[in-house]
């Protein structure tokens, strides 16, 4: 105990106290569940379906990771969400800075009209068949472009990238190089995003998370099983259960085994599908708060 | 001299007549200063029109009874017809209640426990811990959809599941969870709490470092108790960020997360968790016999209370906003 504490009055003690046991319970009540499902990945199967598993891996194993390794329709998932999301995210990126760039601009002759046309988009849609239509009409169904095109530029992104955009970058600063004979363009590449830093980690975060996560675009616009993300494919064995036994090992006689495998496999497969966008999240994580900041300071 | 030098020299011209004349309209001198902005402004104004301002015209097809060879704008009008066979349809009441109930639950749910945490992680003295807390919190928020819900059916299996084996421990039967229809609504909110709590508090934490340190200071002088300060000065601080975050979600209360809601069906739950998103999806694109039509009318019902909806909270929200400003 240290000294701060030994100092104060009894309330403010119970008070510490209390507080300490709130945030420890919420604290417990979400991080539980992750602990519980990466020790689950790395335990026996039989010790995973029999409930032996309360806090760390029993027996570990790496089983449920190999059962992983070996379904190949996985890795094609992957494959093809690697390439969706970051081919996805630096368009996004692209047309948002495009977009939020002139719009931060004071003297932009027909912003608020640009505004407003933003901005209605985000409280009225012609809906998900028009949109499925559009997209069918443009002959993007079944092809990668349906995974990258129609979700090209999401306004709020836009609005939080031209909020900054107005807060942090001077006007003097454009006076000066407009004096030295710099043009907007030269000024977006070469000042604009290169003071942006903190926006874009956070945009980019935002974007690269959605591109990642995005199921049911790919659910309407996809057919073909080689162009499916990894989310349609762990839909279809983490939601509906359905798992190709043939990619299984292990003797496929013993179905009691099997099924233990099938439960290892698919706490494996949360993990591993995880894993990338996790990898990414401390190094934007002392950003997020400014982003959500300037998300709320809109108008 | 050959036509492209002629095209050039006028194009001179021109360019010296822009120069020239100062007292040509103020509107083309505006346009043609920010020429370059237009220019930066072209894609992203491109894929506007495309994507978001296309559809809003295809969306007339809820007002036609739309024959893919005749195109949207060939196919014949039936004016409110779609409209009103939804409306007088078997399903309506009971799509609409269950997209209200899970929205106000959510709502109502998912409001305190980001104030909590913001509050308790203020007060935290060990700064290790108050890092661990918000890293970890924050985490769940990026997971997808499809995880979350794979989590939830692994976690709550009846069988297996580590929810009914804690529930086992206390002494409890087990719950088929997935399989109650009332279990239905509570499991798509606290989820949600689960997933969001550590990401929706992060707005509080940063309005409660933007109030003033001088009230703590003087409160302390007064001898206040560090419950009477959060009490009286923090929560006052944080209040108006909480209440306008409030009614701008009550603006989307049809907007329930429809993507989780539909991997989160099956065919026992489906009394309590057909919402309108998912009866849109599955009329207008799974269905048998596809009625494009039909569905499109659904969506755009939806989006004009939306709109409404919106454009009302917004005016409060302003309105609240100056009147605790001020």
């Amino acid at each position: 105990m240290n000294i701060a504490f030994r100092n104060e009055s009894l309330p403010d003690k119970l008070f510490t106290i209390l507080n300490g046991l709130i945030i420890t319970v919420l604290f417990v009540s979400v991080f539980y569940p992750i602990i519980y499902i990466v020790s689950a990945s790395f335990s026996d199967s039989q010790a995973v379906v029999s409930g032996e598993v309360w806090l760390w891996p029993v027996r570990p194993t790496l089983e449920g990771y190999s059962a992983v390794f070996n379904y190949n329709q996985v890795w094609v998932g992957f494959k093809n969400s690697v390439i969706y999301t970051v081919a996805g995210t630096a368009i996004n990126v692209g047309m948002t800075v495009l977009a939020a760039y002139p719009l931060s601009r004071k003297d932009f002759y027909g912003k608020n009209t640009f505004m407003i046309l933003f901005m209605f988009t985000t409280m009225f849609t012609g809906g998900l068949i028009p949109n499925y239509l559009l997209v069918k009409q443009l002959g993007m169904l079944d092809s990668v472009w349906a995974m990258i095109i129609p979700g090209a530029l999401t306004v709020w992104n836009v609005i939080i990238a031209r909020t900054y955009f107005q807060m942090s970058i001077p006007d003097e600063l454009l006076e000066a190089a407009q004096l030295d004979g710099c043009n907007d363009l030269q000024f977006v590449w070469k000042i604009v995003i290169r003071l942006s830093g903190p926006i874009l980690a956070v945009i980019t975060l935002y974007y690269a998370a959605a591109n990642w996560n995005q199921y049911f675009n790919a659910m309407i616009y996809l057919k073909s099983q080689d162009l499916y993300p990894l989310q349609l494919v762990l839909k279809d064995i983490l939601v509906k259960n359905d798992i190709d036994v043939a990619m299984l090992a292990g003797d496929p006689a013993d179905a009691a085994k099997r099924e233990a495998l099938k439960t290892l496999l698919k706490y494996s497969l949360i993990v591993i599908s995880t894993v990338p966008l996790l990898l990414f999240y401390p190094f934007v994580q002392k950003y997020l708060v400014k982003g959500v900041m300037v998300g709320s300071l809109k108008g | 001299m050959s036509m492209s030098t002629i095209g050039t020299n006028i194009k001179s011209n021109n360019a010296t007549d822009i120069k020239r004349k100062p007292g040509r309209s103020p509107i083309v001198k505006k346009i043609v200063k920010s020429r370059q902005l237009y220019i930066l402004m072209a894609l992203p104004f491109l894929y506007l029109i495309i994507f978001k301002y296309v559809p809003m015209y295809g969306a007339q097809i809820a007002f036609k009874n739309f024959v893919v060879t005749k195109g949207i704008w060939g196919s014949d009008w039936v004016g409110l017809k779609n409209f009103v066979r939804f409306v007088n349809s078997y399903d309506f009441w009971r799509i609409l209640k269950n997209t209200l109930i899970l929205s106000f639950y959510n709502l109502v749910a998912s409001f305190p426990f980001p104030i909590l945490l913001a509050l308790g992680l203020n007060y935290l003295r060990n700064r290790f811990f108050r890092k661990v807390v918000q890293m970890v919190t924050y985490a769940p928020h990026f997971i997808s959809i499809v995880v979350i819900v794979g989590i939830i059916k692994e976690l709550l299996d009846p069988r297996i599941g580590m929810v009914n084996k804690i529930i086992g421990f206390f002494g409890f039967d087990p719950i088929n969870f997935m399989g109650e229809i009332s279990m239905f609504s509570s499991i798509y909110v606290w989820s949600d709490v689960w997933q969001h709590i550590g990401f929706n508090c992060i707005i509080f934490i940063a309005a409660l470092a933007a109030i003033d340190p001088a009230l703590h200071e003087a409160a302390v002088v007064d001898g206040a108790s560090k419950f009477r300060r959060m009490w009286h000065i923090d929560l006052p601080g944080i209040m108006p960020m909480a209440i306008i975050l409030l009614i701008l979600n009550t603006g989307h209360i049809l907007d329930v997360g429809f993507e989780k809601v539909l991997l989160l069906q099956n065919p026992i739950n489906l009394k309590a968790s057909e919402i309108i998103d998912t009866y849109v999806y599955k009329v207008g694109l799974t269905a048998q016999v596809a009625n494009y039509s039909y569905s499109t009318a659904i969506g755009l019902f939806k989006s004009v209370i939306n709109l409404v909806l919106l454009l009302a909270v917004n005016k409060i929200a302003q309105k609240t906003r100056q009147a605790s400003l001020w």
